[in-house]
């Protein structure tokens, strides 16, 4: 979406859902992911609003929904093509907009031609009826139409192709830059805003300075008093193939258990154990910290202070309550220190001022300062300047780009690895409301064993019948990469075809000993949405 | 119709004036005034219910008098609205006094004791209403329910509502209901009224909007001390909703947490962020001092040693492959400070623009 508008960042407000009329939710479990942004999807609908959820799982959401679309894994492009298709073929597009604000809308008109409901509906499994319906009741909410998506649109190999035709969908309507509306992805881990926000990207210094820009480097090395690489660095996904073949050799890992969580855990392993030297910096023994070197035990945020940033751009204050148990220390402290020991020649004692010296260099971030989150709570950002209130919403004049927002010809691929007679069935993995990630914190909490027991593999009735499967039993799930033993529930949430996991209780069951190495060639996010596997019964004497 | 919503009114609350606009209620304009009256059935986020009457005011308009209840009635211009008049505190007081007799003593109320004085008992004391002042009803049952997460306490129960409003309307998991009608009423779930056989998700807005001590958190009740404990304004660790949190400390110790209403969530949080945002903190299971790896086994470090063979190992291989042979891997899950000073590291400290986060997955 950056390429198209400027951010890939929450146009609009959490609060803003409310305010819709039409909500359109595609691949976001939003009620078990993130329980408190449904409350407002929820309002919304007691409002009036309409609520189409696309979704190939019948999500609790889907109670709430208006319309549901329960499309086939993978499929998303052809769908939302064939939405604009219809909006652009019946004129219901507002033209206006699309005129002052967009380019490349003839180009779109052509790309979009043979996407015609039909086409579509053969591909993603959804009536034309629906197809048409839809493009309607988007078209007839517009400026008022908020689409929400997750992982379930990012988490493919054609990821941020997925995203480009929502981005379509959301200029065509005029939905950019207007309240109760936009195109928002829904952010999943506490600061993974903050996290990209600060320049932790092998491609931007803080605040999303493209690195190969001219004159961005130049600027941080004035107060950094250094040469800085002028290179693009790797991601993770990158650099763990480069482990394999020896050309990165150490590596340092704060607060992440990429064992459990990354991909194809038997890959991930593989590579952290070719590299020299590993550093793990964490609250407890993960799988990924017993692979380490070094172990640095960090401080929980409730030891540490600093901000969060959250899925609507928002900075909040995180505040020590306690002191880090034993010898642990804060992330901060310990990075303070390190840096010293390689002579990082620096005047930053605390947080505070690290983010001092980061809203300095971050024009994004420079009006916010402790002082005003402390009187006034969570700023959203861009905020230029200490009188600047914050922004609501994004590209309300202009594209945040401050350029025209670009259309996205974008053609439907399918995911990369495709079921056959060995392994049939198609593996989608997300998420459960009472756990959280790889289970290491949600895991400690007392009471929540009763909530979830274990992971559990969801598959539809129809085809538990054919595997002549019992509700509860353990059953075997194998994919190209690995096998685990998991107890099976049958719904109907999982539609034909299709198994459901989380990955939160990796003592039991590694769910990603079996995902995926595909990844979308522009983000290189893993496709952790689709997988070919097989279930096996285990063989009990009669 | 839109010219009369934004025409500005004059009122007067207790011989102060503001400014309101048509929609504005009378509850709002009082608390804008900087006054409080108490409201025991009220949650912002549920609208009014008018159904407790303590908020009755006194109001005049163009010199025709009226008692409503503030959390119900609009402003109108010109009005004067009186909150504290003697027979309004007299009648607040007798309306306590009717609501204590049907339940058990002040003194082992489970909110006051446990987390601080709930909104019940803060009214009792601020109107001096007294529990014995009528005779004694028997208080309501108290819930027999095995789920680790929400005490039951329903001998504090005043039949307000506000919990199966909130779980109704605001939450919409129509977990519990009203059963039955009168004194003989009841929160009810399905079946044996057990909360884990209910479609109860443990979101906890019962126990945050309970105005009494009906309902606490199991996890924290009677293991603090409401005149000792101490909270912390911060955010919950989970997801990137980021909803407003307080930690709950005594003597230095993380005892629980407690949503934060003045934050942009309103208060609202999940089960994870209100039953499982602490208790990893203190697990035993925490890293407590540096480990270095020996022979495949682990041993303990000083800091000083840690970080050294950190220098040490790093700079070896930059010195043989090049500063790009390292990455640096940050955390979503960290304050953003700690992810600038780690990609600072990568950039100035190594050399390198080998860092990334774990957004991708």
């Amino acid at each position: 979406m950056a390429v198209m508008v400027g951010k890939g960042a929450m146009t609009n407000s959490i609060e803003e859902l409310a305010g819709t009329d039409l909500l359109l939710v595609a691949g976001s479990n939003t009620t078990e992911a993130h329980p408190v942004i449904s409350l407002r999807m929820k309002r919304a609908v007691r409002n009036g609003a309409k609520l189409i959820v696309v979704d190939p799982r019948k999500t609790e959401l889907t109670r709430w929904a208006t319309r549901y679309l329960q499309i086939n894994i993978g499929t998303d492009i052809p769908l939302f093509n064939a939405i604009a298709h219809v909006m652009i073929k019946e004129g219901l597009y507002d033209r206006e907009y699309v005129a002052k604000r967009t380019e490349g809308f003839e180009e779109l008109t052509r790309h979009l031609e043979f996407y015609t409901p039909e086409y579509a509906s053969q591909i993603c499994g959804i009536t034309v009826q629906d197809i048409v319906d839809t493009a309607r009741e988007y078209a007839a909410a517009s400026g008022k139409a908020a689409i929400c998506y997750t992982l379930g649109i990012t988490e493919h190999s054609c990821g941020s192709h997925n995203v480009q035709s929502i981005a379509n969908l959301g200029m065509l309507g005029g939905n950019f830059g207007k309240e109760n509306a936009g195109v928002n992805p829904l952010r999943g881990q506490n600061n993974v805003q903050g996290a990209s926000d600060s320049g932790a990207l092998p491609t931007d210094l803080p605040g999303y300075q493209k690195i190969e820009r001219p004159g961005v480097r130049e600027k941080f090395e004035k107060v950094w008093k250094t040469d800085l690489p002028k290179r693009r660095g790797i991601t993770k996904i990158t650099a763990m193939d480069q482990m394999l073949r020896g050309r990165v050799r150490g590596v340092y890992i704060m607060g992440e258990n990429t064992v459990v969580s990354d991909p194809n855990t038997n890959h991930a392993q593989a590579a952290l154990e070719a590299t020299d030297f590993i550093v793990v910096q964490d609250i407890f023994m993960t799988d990924t910290a017993k692979l380490a070197d070094v172990i640095l035990p960090a401080g929980s945020f409730a030891e540490s202070e600093g901000t969060f940033a959250n899925s609507e751009r928002r900075v909040q204050r995180v505040r020590a309550a306690i002191k880090p148990v034993g010898e642990a220390r804060t992330d901060v402290d310990i990075l303070l220190d390190i840096m010293q020991r390689f002579g990082v020649n620096q005047n930053l004692k605390n947080a505070r001022d690290v983010w001092d010296e980061m809203r300095s260099l971050a024009p994004i971030f420079t009006g916010i300062s402790y002082e005003r989150l402390e009187r006034e709570g969570g700023i959203q950002w861009p905020c230029p300047d200490e009188t600047h209130p914050g922004t609501q919403y994004l590209h309300k004049d202009e594209m945040d780009s401050g350029m025209p927002g670009y259309f996205a010809p974008v053609d439907h691929i399918p995911p990369a690895e495709q079921t056959d007679s060995e392994y049939p069935l198609i593996l989608t993995t997300g998420r459960r409301r009472s756990t959280y990630h790889t289970g290491t914190q949600t895991g400690r909490a007392s009471g929540f064993d009763l909530l979830v027991p274990s992971e559990l593999a969801e598959i539809n009735p129809y085809d538990a019948e054919q595997l002549e499967l019992r509700d509860g039993e353990l059953i075997i799930v194998s994919s190209r990469r690995g096998s685990v033993k998991v107890p099976v529930k049958i719904t109907d949430r999982s539609p034909h075809g299709t198994v459901f996991m989380s990955f939160a209780f990796p003592e039991l069951t590694q769910t990603n000993r079996l995902t995926s190495d595909a990844f979308d060639f522009i983000t290189e996010t893993p496709e952790f949405k689709a997988c070919a596997v097989r279930v096996n019964k285990i063989n009990t004497p009669k | 119709m839109t010219t009369e919503v934004n025409k500005k009114l004059n009122v007067e609350i207790n011989g102060i004036n503001v400014g309101c606009n048509t929609e504005t209620r009378v509850l709002d304009a009082i608390r804008s005034a900087g006054f409080d009256v108490p409201t025991l059935c009220y949650d912002e986020r549920i609208g009014p219910q008018g159904t407790c009457r303590l908020c009755l005011v006194d109001t005049a308009v163009d010199g025709k008098t009226q008692q409503v209840a503030a959390c119900t009635a609009f402003t109108a211009d010109n009005m004067k609205v009186e909150t504290h008049s003697d027979s309004i505190k007299r009648y607040r007081k007798t309306l306590l006094e009717l609501l204590l007799s049907e339940t058990s003593s002040p003194n082992a109320c489970p909110k006051c004791l446990s987390f601080k004085k709930c909104e019940l008992h803060t009214a009792t004391e601020e109107y001096d209403a007294k529990w014995d002042a009528f005779p004694p009803l028997v208080p309501r049952k108290k819930a027999d329910d095995p789920n680790p997460f929400i005490q039951r306490d329903y001998d504090y129960c005043i039949s307000c509502f506000r919990c199966t409003n909130v779980c109704n309307d605001w939450e919409q998991a129509s977990a519990i209901t009203v059963k039955d009608r009168g004194q003989s009423n009841s929160i009810a779930s399905y079946f044996k009224n057990n909360l884990l056989d209910s479609p109860c998700t443990f979101c906890g807005q019962c126990i945050n909007t309970c105005p009494t001590g009906a309902l606490t958190d199991k996890k924290i009740v009677n293991k603090t001390k409401a005149n000792k404990l101490e909270r912390t304004q911060s955010i919950c660790p989970y997801c990137g909703v980021g909803c407003g949190i307080h930690l709950l400390t005594q003597n230095g110790e993380l005892k629980g947490t407690e949503p934060d209403f003045s934050a942009p969530s309103r208060g609202s949080l999940c089960v994870k962020g209100q039953f499982a945002s602490w208790e990893f903190v203190n697990n035993d299971e925490r890293l407590k001092y540096p480990l270095i790896k020996e022979q495949g086994k682990f041993r303990r470090g000083s800091w000083d040693e840690a970080l050294d063979l950190i220098k040490d190992n790093f700079t070896k291989i930059r010195e043989e492959s090049g500063p790009d042979s390292l990455v640096c891997w940050s955390s979503a899950r960290t304050v953003t400070e700690a992810n600038y000073l780690m990609q600072k590291f990568a950039r100035v400290g190594i050399g390198t623009n080998n860092i990334d986060n774990c957004s991708r997955t």
